[in-house]
């Protein structure tokens, strides 16, 4: 039963680590470029979270409000000022650039928030649980977060499949050149898939600064299990990706319980593994193209 | 000869300058020595890694290994230790050569913790803790740090003559044409795979050489500072600010490097973001770098790596 009870967490795990990567996979999906600055802007929104909470004496989920369209904006921003400049000059600009982006932010962070860590406090929902019988119990907050990233994948789904932003982000996605030709205005797309992205990003690193403790320094970790997820699941596929965050969250919380030290090292093995049997990933939707 | 005076002045350092001096020079030398390999493998080979402390933390490990755990002497563990990182990077890129570009960057950095956690997690080399280099001890502290800084001088010089005979030699042309166009230059006869792979592991050796070095400067290790992500950003900064693609930019790279760290050594952080906004606004105005600037308005190189017509000769500038 403790096993049960300890897949089950990281099953739950697995949609917070699927928030993380939709907003990675969104941005490699259309323009073909992997934000390395991903967990670090995440922690960035927790830290706006924590800001908010203090200082307007919001809830932790009435930050959302806010934090969400900032993040938006900032991404909107970000690319409209910095990375649409390094379109069409290769691969090594915009991995270096959001790569220096990545440690200005952490490191502005430490400044501003100095080495502690902090949590945000929801207010009591983080240690309610529902039962399922026996001895087993899930709480209310990691079923929240795991509803939350199935909503929002679900909602992406539609986006993607249906709405004419949704055919655009495709359209360039598949060939960037004859979308222009079409009329589709690829800065302005970029612009918005960057603020969708990160927007999801907010929503991701305010969930994780409820469930746990984080510092300045815990963006890249973020990054990286952002991105086993992304793999794990199979590049281009939405529902991959969640898939991939429950078998990154299981094989860390089943590693962590065998023995302290080894559950994120777990999950990094289990990631290899995949990667070594099935290099398309669990769900690939086309031929590997990364 | 203004390169043999540099060289003249800094091999008699022992004799003039204090250990302080030579202290910081070793870590001056190691740096430049990390960026001239990380311009290598990105700025030529194409291989834009994020992960290049791997290597950093595996090289000063294998110091302490190999000289306090198997008795060799520590100095000479120093290339040694290079060759231990050398043959784990042929099943490392195995591995990372799945991927390409962004995913390429990202996976090395996760191989590279995925090093950090092993080592943490394995008593014989002291968990997270990590140990000290004991081999030394008998040593008195001058002679260790004399020898130290000689070492040092001669990694520094035989990196640069090798990456300048590398980039001189006909495979350096087959790496610029493949950062230039895979396809390409596959077309062309050049053998893509096993050039990149060739890069992959001589940088490999280079970098486990230089944090062999580095920590037998600082005599303890610990897997959080020995694969912290610094490693890589240092020589990134370096590189990119002082001109990718060049032998010249990490010169000139590392000592702006050493004069922004040192003059904002009392402000925390800041010089982190202050160095990495100047390679961000590097990359976007001007991306080849400080050395680019002076090349634009100046015909010098110092060390001529490019193959130039001359319409005199008739023939190629080899």
């Amino acid at each position: 039963m403790p096993w049960v009870d300890t897949v089950l967490q990281g099953l739950l795990l697995g949609g917070l680590y699927a928030l993380f990567a939709t907003g990675l996979s969104l941005i490699f999906g259309v323009m073909r470029i992997v934000n390395l600055a991903h967990g670090d802007l995440s922690i960035l929104a927790a830290f706006l979270a924590v800001v908010a909470v203090e200082t307007l004496g919001l809830g932790a989920f009435a930050a959302l409000v806010l934090v969400v369209p900032l993040m938006a904006a900032l991404g909107y921003g970000l690319q409209m000022l910095v990375l649409n400049r390094l379109l069409g000059r290769g691969i090594l600009p915009p991995i270096l650039v959001t790569f220096g982006l990545s440690i200005i932010v952490q490191n502005t962070l430490l400044e501003i928030f100095s080495a502690d860590s902090r949590r945000l406090d929801p207010g009591g929902i983080e240690t309610a649980s529902v039962s399922l019988g026996g001895q087993l119990a899930v709480g209310w907050f990691p079923l929240i977060t795991l509803a939350v990233a199935v909503a929002i994948l679900a909602g992406l789904q539609l986006l993607i499949g249906r709405l004419s932003l949704g055919r655009a982000f495709r359209a360039t996605s598949d060939d960037q050149e004859t979308a222009e030709l079409m009329g589709i205005d690829n800065r302005r797309l970029y612009g918005l898939a960057m603020a969708l992205s990160l927007a999801i990003v907010a929503v991701a690193g305010v969930f994780l600064g409820i469930r746990t403790t984080f510092t300045f320094a815990s963006g890249p970790d973020r990054l990286l299990f952002a991105f086993e997820a992304v793999i794990i699941g199979g590049l281009g596929s939405l529902w991959g990706t969640l898939v991939g965050g429950a078998v990154l969250g299981i094989a860390q919380t089943v590693g962590a319980r065998v023995s302290p030290g080894w559950g994120i090292l777990t999950g990094h093995l289990v990631f290899l593994a995949v990667l070594l049997l099935r290099p398309q990933g669990l769900f690939a939707k086309a031929r590997r193209v990364a | 000869m203004v390169a043999a005076l540099a060289l003249a002045a800094a091999i008699s350092l022992p004799a003039w300058g204090d250990a302080s001096t030579m202290r910081i020079l070793v870590e001056f030398i190691a740096l430049l020595v990390l960026a001239q390999m990380w311009n290598l493998l990105a700025g030529y080979a194409g291989l834009v890694s994020i992960g290049q402390q791997a290597y950093v933390g595996l090289g000063g490990y294998a110091l302490i290994v190999l000289a306090d755990d198997f008795g060799a002497n520590p100095f000479l563990a120093v290339p040694l230790a290079g060759l231990v990182t050398a043959a784990l990077a042929l099943p490392t890129a195995a591995i990372v050569f799945r991927f390409r570009g962004g995913y390429f960057a990202v996976g090395t950095w996760a191989i590279a913790e995925v090093y950090r956690l092993l080592i943490a997690n394995t008593a014989a080399l002291g968990r997270g803790s990590g140990r000290t280099l004991k081999a030394v001890f008998p040593l008195t502290r001058e002679s260790r740090e004399v020898t130290t800084y000689l070492l040092a001088l001669a990694v520094g010089v035989a990196a640069l003559v090798g990456v300048y005979l590398v980039l001189r030699s006909r495979h350096g042309l087959g790496l610029m044409a493949i950062r230039d166009s895979e396809p390409g230059s596959e077309t062309l006869g050049i053998d893509v795979f096993r050039t990149k792979l060739a890069v992959y592991v001589a940088v490999a050796f280079g970098t486990g050489v230089t944090g062999a070095l580095v920590y037998l400067n600082l005599l303890r290790i610990s897997p959080d500072a020995a694969f912290s992500i610094n490693w890589t950003a240092y020589p990134i900064f370096i590189a990119v600010i002082g001109g990718l693609g060049t032998l010249e930019g990490p010169l000139v790279g590392a000592a702006l490097f050493f004069l922004v760290r040192e003059g904002l050594s009392d402000h925390g952080a800041w010089y982190m973001i202050l160095l990495g906004s100047l390679a961000v606004g590097v990359m976007l105005v001007y991306p080849h770098g400080l050395w680019g600037l002076v090349t634009s308005r100046w015909d010098v190189r110092l060390f001529p790596v490019q193959r130039r017509v001359r319409l005199d000769g008739g023939g190629a500038d080899p």
